[in-house]
């Protein structure tokens, strides 16, 4: 039988497991599939070359997929995710010297983002009213997960992120110099980077990304609409492999091959691969570990399914910020983009298995549940809430 | 080696390059437009993004040549957007191999520079030529207001840049490939000498005739001689 030859671009990182599995362990060869996976250096370049064919599909931001499809930030071209690769794994990392400021101006345990996030608000005043330059902080892309949890959680504090702070774009790799520079004082970031920066001694992880939100549509599987509609067996065909292979991801005792076959790919330890994926980190430069089993989670508890809510408050963070305007129609548009009828096309109607999850779906830290029904209601409890575009670049 | 799609006398460039173009917001409209003789062009401030000092420079000469007189190179990526705001430019060139591209991305969001360029993608009826850019090396973003002809010609001259540089490092990969081979041959050689005490004449003379009986290369020759060595040693 010959097998039809796909390309599909991704970034190394650890929320790509499913698809590098996928093609490296044989999911997709026993699917007739044959695919080239080509790594990137930028989510641009993913983008691009997805939007204009030499892509045929691409380990993609959640909410990456959605600007696309909405035609915000760059030229509009109908993105969809058939499938969605991982739920969290980010975590926010900071310098020894501000998580020391954090501890002075804490009113309890800074493990609890609504304590951290107050006390940020006292760091930033002290540096306001003694004139010393505001905090910067890395994130990834301005349509990241990475940037709307930071401005989330700092948010929640009293912090204007647009204003009190600078948000600047680094790429990934680069993180870690940065922060060993004093270009930043901490980032968000997806895994493996804040190990890296803990293992060198550099940073601290303050908070995992699951304690901002509980579940968040962190990368998805992107396909053009336009070849979805083209190539329907072919994309069931990718969607039955990367839900074998996000399950064999899953399963423990499968543990160690998964970690070696990923590590391979980012050059990375195996080690480091295998304990981000149990979900438990060394947090501090002393050897301090903190775990969860939601730090990433793939495979498990229905994250592979894309979930229009989760698309929804994706589009909600986007417009929070000024990013798009708040309509509802957009909405709708952006709840599209999420597929689960093809999902379930390709594997059957699964039931869901909701036991541990949050009871709005996503599980935010503070503020009421979320209802995707009514995006400017939902959005009109954050007073801070802006119209324009953000400034989250002002950099002079 | 992996071959993409290489077109005849083409060499699948190992760099990429990225053109975005960017207009000032506090321009009146109508202001940027170019003129009818194309004198406009030459005043384009264009900012090139590349760690490759090698390429910059034949991108900044190939600018130069062509009559573009404000070029500003920017090797080191550190502070990007502040640098790029300190230069102001029309037209930004970044390499596709370089993460910093996504750095620019953040341009686009802003509200009080308000320079948001507009992809060149948006016209899909220009998807062959995007196709022939990306291929060789080079993509392509446009402003709105700044003119799409006016953006090809510098694109045009990207590519055909793009391609030059491409070939230079293909002969010099080439080049380099050469001189390890003669370093095999001769360390070979020097092997052989000393085994069967030859001279430099007689061992090559040797490979050679191996080369040819086995039907190889006598670089292959060579090689299964020195990993002889070693095994014995």
């Amino acid at each position: 039988m010959s097998r039809t030859r796909l390309r599909i671009g991704y970034i190394p990182l650890i929320d790509a497991a499913a698809v590098i599995v996928a093609v490296d362990c044989g999911f997709a060869a026993a699917e007739g599939l044959d695919v080239e996976l080509v790594r990137e250096v930028s989510w641009s370049n993913v983008r691009d070359k997805l939007n204009i064919g030499l892509f045929d599909a691409a380990h993609l931001l959640s909410p990456m997929a959605i600007a696309s499809s909405l035609g915000i930030g760059h030229v509009r071209v109908p993105i969809i995710a058939p499938f969605n690769l991982g739920l969290n794994g980010n975590a926010i990392t900071v310098l020894p010297r501000l998580y020391a400021a954090l501890t002075e101006f804490a009113d309890g345990d800074l493990a609890d983002p609504k304590v951290s996030a107050r006390s940020l608000a006292r760091v930033v005043a002290q540096r306001k009213s003694c004139g010393a330059d505001p905090l910067t902080f890395g994130m990834t892309f301005p349509f990241s997960n990475h940037n709307y949890q930071l401005r989330f959680w700092m948010a929640a504090g009293g912090v204007d992120p647009d204003e009190d702070v600078r948000l600047v774009v680094l790429p990934p790799p680069y993180m870690v110099e940065s922060l060993a520079s004093g270009h930043v004082d901490g980032f968000c970031v997806g895994a493996p980077w804040n190990s890296v920066a803990v293992d060198a001694g550099l940073g601290r992880i303050l908070h995992f990304g699951c304690e901002i939100m509980a579940r968040a549509s962190e990368k998805v599987l992107a396909v053009r609409e336009h070849w979805a509609n083209e190539n329907a067996a072919l994309l069931s065909a990718l969607i039955r492999a990367l839900m074998r292979a996000a399950e064999f991801v899953d399963a423990p005792a499968n543990r160690e091959a998964v970690a070696a076959t990923v590590a391979c790919r980012l050059d990375v330890g195996a080690e480091l691969v295998a304990r981000t994926l149990a979900g438990n980190l060394k947090i501090a430069p002393d050897g301090a570990t903190r775990d969860s089993d939601r730090y990433i989670i793939i495979g498990r508890d229905d994250a592979s399914r894309p979930d229009p809510v989760q698309a929804a408050w994706l589009y909600a963070q986007i417009a929070r910020w000024g990013q798009a305007p708040t309509s509802d129609e957009l909405c709708a548009l952006a709840q599209g983009v999420f597929r689960p009828d093809l999902y379930e096309a390709a594997l059957g109607s699964k039931l869901a298995q909701h036991s541990n999850e949050p009871r709005d779906g996503i599980g935010a830290f503070v503020g009421p549940d979320f209802v995707p029904e009514d995006i400017a209601g939902h959005l009109a409890t954050w007073h801070n809430r802006r119209d324009s575009r953000p400034k989250l670049s002002i950099v002079r | 080696m992996r071959l993409g799609r290489v077109t005849p006398g083409a060499v699948a460039p190992a760099r990429r390059m990225l053109l975005a173009a960017t207009r000032k917001g506090s321009e009146p409209p109508g202001l940027g437009a170019p003129s009818p003789s194309g004198q406009w062009d030459s005043t384009l401030k264009i900012a090139i993004v590349d760690e490759s000092p090698i390429r910059a420079t034949i991108l900044e000469d190939g600018l130069r040549e062509a009559g573009f007189t404000q070029v500003e190179r920017i090797a080191d990526t550190r502070n990007l957007l502040a640098r790029i705001y300190a230069i102001d430019p029309d037209v930004i060139l970044i390499g596709l191999e370089s993460p910093s591209r996504d750095m620019l991305e953040q341009m686009f969001q802003m509200s009080r520079a308000v320079r948001r360029p507009v992809a060149m993608f948006v016209d899909q009826s220009d998807r062959a030529a995007i196709q022939a850019a990306v291929d060789a090396g080079v993509s392509a973003y446009i402003v709105d207001g700044l003119k799409k002809e006016r953006v090809t010609s510098i694109l045009d001259l990207c590519i055909s840049r793009f391609n030059a540089f491409a070939r230079l490092q293909a002969e010099l990969d080439h080049a380099k490939g050469a001189l390890e081979e003669r370093k095999v041959i001769d360390r070979a050689k020097g092997v052989l000498m000393k085994a069967k005490n030859l001279t430099e004449e007689q061992a090559y003379a040797l490979l050679r005739k191996t080369a040819m009986n086995e039907n190889k290369k006598i670089v292959e020759i060579a090689q299964s001689v020195l990993t002889a060595a070693e095994l014995f040693q």
